[in-house]
């Protein structure tokens, strides 16, 4: 006969939460928490009652009032009877538009210099490192001040334009104004405009939208997928008689033929800018902040991108390029279509951060006077509601939506990119 | 475990009353100096010399109040603020008293929760233009690039006035006074503007100021003023009334010359009061009997402090004007020591 002992019931005592090393990692993450929230709890309630000391309790009825300022880059409509929430959002494009841009050109010369700098031509590599180490290790602040200083001191003032025989000139065929308060190009105009949609009535978000801008994209998204078209056809044709038509003419009718006729239909043609009193009338006017802040935020975070290129392409094993060598490719092509594609998967990751720092960097704007969101929401409007606790609150939040949106997208591409492993 | 929480329950209290009020008055006599907000430096008001010594109108405030309270005009630490910052500082309790040139206004005074003691400088907003461009009136700079300091009223001023004479321009925002130079003078800006004194200061440090006019334009008003936070009233009472100290002793012929044999006693029982050898003001304010006569000492009256820093004897150059005295017809006016 066999005798079965039951196990022993488990019975739970409450010294086991501290001597039984089962519920004792529980027992410690139970208390952390509880005095995490405490110290926090205690944080806020003290910030309240010193607020309400103060007589400032937190509230954001500022943000419906006239802003009273104006704002000289301006993406959207605005005027200084505009509220200042719509101030923020003024500064918030700003930095937006500031932070793609830079963006782009970080990583077009970045990838640049990264390539550059492990070239077998000693200058060029040399010349490469001088870069990445100058804009690496000097802090962005004074590359910011110094791009402006350069800006304002070696380009002509508007008035050296005036006069019979002017001190400078326009440039390109009297169609750019560079000048040391920024370029002056032409702009593009539509004599048979469409007019705007108005959107959100006259609210704080209201925008508008071009219809000009709209068909334009509309005509060029059904030309792009004619093309798609007639290269699917050319690949059938290809896979069963083994011969490829040629498409180029077709694609390239299909792609100006329809715009231009766009074009003329609307009126198309460029407004120059013209010196006219004080400064530069007409055209698109680059602020010489906006250039200074886009160039310095480039140059310093293509410097950090150059590095993570470089090495991403080291750590490619140097057998794929041997193979590829060994299979006739050309050393561009073997950049191109064999290392560039593997380094990608190690570069993607550290490049997420370095377009948040570059985001980020951009609140240095204030400093060549770019009217960005730190500018708006961070500094006038701040000053003269003086509500500082709830501005910054808002900023806080508005970069933090920004650079989430930032990694969400990169994450996104960088699942694409990444090696499927089994 | 039990005294834990006990010190625990005092830190909070502490803070809690600490944050609440001790009285601004104590805090500064225990401390032994006076925490003054000033300019990054402009020329007159507020600006280091080349020791580091701090001089300037605004300058001799700071230095007045902390006489009076301490009875020593260096016991003052000064520190430098923005246009931007300032106002954080002084809510926050980093300075004890604000003397930057700050113009006095309804939303500053009432939901910025400050209080202005008075005012030491009668200013309004002026333009300057390089000559060469032959403005005359500030009416003709439709387009015009203008320079602004940012977190001041003057951008407001700026927008009203150009919305309601129904012209365009384009605000070049700048952080500090030294920057707004810089791009003034290199032709980044057609304008510089901001308060008419402040302008003649900037320009006065130019190298060649006659190249510059200030337009007779004069936007706005700009009462300028020291201030302190609000709610410590007795605080409030001891800055007011050490500029009105000021300002009465030069309406009463009293200065840093005189004043020595004055203090020992006059026929005149108001200069007796204010100086201290009759009656008991100091001791009403918490401070010792010769408050009055250490805070005229630190660098004079207010006719001295004026022409000392700003007036037509210095590079500044600044004429009494508004900021004479009411007996000249002016509007500095004291309220009586009584």
């Amino acid at each position: 006969m066999t005798t079965l002992t039951d196990p022993p019931k488990a019975s739970f005592r409450l010294s086991m939460l501290i001597y039984d090393t089962r519920y004792r990692s529980l027992t410690i993450q139970a208390v952390a928490m509880i005095g995490f929230m405490l110290f926090a709890a205690w944080l806020i309630n003290n910030t309240m009652t010193n607020l309400e000391t103060l007589g400032k309790t937190p509230q954001f009825g500022f943000l419906l009032e006239p802003a009273g300022y104006d704002i000289n880059q301006r993406l959207l409509d605005y005027n200084s009877q505009d509220t200042h929430m719509r101030a923020s959002l003024l500064g918030l494009l700003n930095t937006l538009l500031v932070a793609v841009m830079g963006c782009i050109t970080a990583t077009i010369i970045g990838v640049l210099v990264g390539v550059l700098r492990l070239s077998k031509n000693w200058i060029v590599a040399k010349i490469m490192t001088v870069y990445v180490e100058m804009f690496r290790n000097v802090p962005v602040l004074l590359w910011i001040v110094l791009a402006m200083a350069i800006l304002i001191e070696s380009l002509p003032a508007p008035r050296a334009f005036r006069g019979e025989n002017p001190e400078a000139t326009m440039n390109l065929f009297d169609t750019v104004a560079v000048t040391n308060r920024g370029i002056y190009v032409p702009e593009p105009l539509f004599s048979n405009s469409l007019g705007n949609i108005h959107l959100l009535g006259q609210s704080s978000l209201r925008f508008d939208v071009s219809v000009d801008l709209m068909a334009f994209l509309i005509v060029l998204g059904l030309s792009i997928f004619g093309i798609t078209k007639v290269n699917a056809r050319a690949k059938h044709i290809q896979e069963t008689t083994g011969e490829r038509p040629k498409t180029i003419w077709v694609n390239l009718g299909l792609f100006f033929v329809p715009t231009g006729i766009l074009m003329a239909l609307l009126g198309f043609h460029l407004g120059y800018p013209e010196l006219k009193g004080f400064n530069f009338k007409g055209g698109t006017h680059m602020r010489n902040s906006l250039i200074a802040l886009w160039l310095a935020l480039s140059l310093y975070t293509a410097a950090f991108i150059a590095e993570i290129v470089r090495g991403g392409i080291l750590a490619v094993s140097h057998g794929q390029t041997e193979a590829a060598e060994a299979l006739g490719m050309r050393s561009g092509r073997t950049m191109r279509l064999v290392i560039l594609p593997q380094a990608l998967r190690v570069i993607i990751p550290p490049m997420i951060s370095n377009y948040l720092n570059l985001t980020k960097n951009s609140s240095l704007a204030i400093a060549v006077g770019y009217m960005d969101i730190t500018g708006t929401l961070g500094g006038i409007t701040m000053n003269q509601t003086g509500r500082e606790l709830e501005t910054v609150l808002m900023l806080m939040l508005c970069y933090l939506v920004i650079s989430l949106s930032i990694s969400m997208v990169m994450n996104w591409y960088n699942n694409r990119v990444k090696l499927v492993e089994r | 475990m039990k005294k834990s929480v006990v010190f625990g329950a005092l830190t909070v209290a502490g803070l809690a009353a600490g944050a609440a009020a001790a009285g601004t008055l104590d805090d500064v006599k225990a401390r032994g100096k006076l925490n003054c907000g000033v300019t990054t430096g402009l020329v007159g008001f507020a600006a280091p010399d080349a020791n580091g010594e701090w001089l300037g109108f605004d300058v001799g405030i700071c230095r007045a109040v902390a006489a009076a309270v301490l009875g020593d005009p260096k016991a003052v630490e000064f520190v430098p603020t923005t246009g931007k910052t300032r106002f954080t500082a002084l809510a926050s309790g980093e300075i004890d008293l604000l003397a930057r040139n700050t113009t006095w206004t309804f939303s500053r005074d009432v939901d910025l929760k400050f209080t202005f003691v008075g005012v030491n400088y009668y200013d309004g907003q002026g333009f300057m233009v390089p000559k060469e461009l032959g403005v005359s009136s500030a009416k003709e700079l439709d387009g015009a690039t203008v320079c602004i300091q940012t977190g001041t009223t003057t951008e407001l001023n700026l927008a009203d006035f150009f919305r309601s004479n129904n012209i365009s321009y384009e605000p070049v925002p700048i952080e500090t006074n030294a920057e707004a130079q810089q791009q003034y003078l290199a032709g980044a800006c057609d304008v510089y503007t901001t308060d008419a004194s402040g302008l003649a200061a900037t320009r006065a440090t130019f190298e060649d100021p006659s190249a510059h006019v200030l337009l007779p334009e004069i936007i706005s008003k700009e009462p300028l003023g020291p201030l302190v936070r609000h709610g410590d009233d007795n605080w409030g009472d001891v800055v007011r009334w050490s500029l009105n100290a000021l300002v009465t002793a030069e309406e009463l012929g009293v200065t840093s010359a005189n004043i020595g044999e004055m203090a020992a006693g006059t026929n005149n029982p108001e200069i007796n009061r204010l100086l201290g050898s009759e009656g008991s003001l100091g001791e009403m304010l918490g401070l010792d009997a010769g408050w009055a006569k250490n805070a005229i000492m630190a660098g004079g009256n207010y006719g001295e402090l004026f022409e000392g820093n700003i007036g037509e004897s210095t590079p500044i150059g600044l004429a009494r004007g508004l900021n004479a005295q009411w007996t000249d017809g002016g509007l500095i006016y004291s309220p009586p020591f009584r």
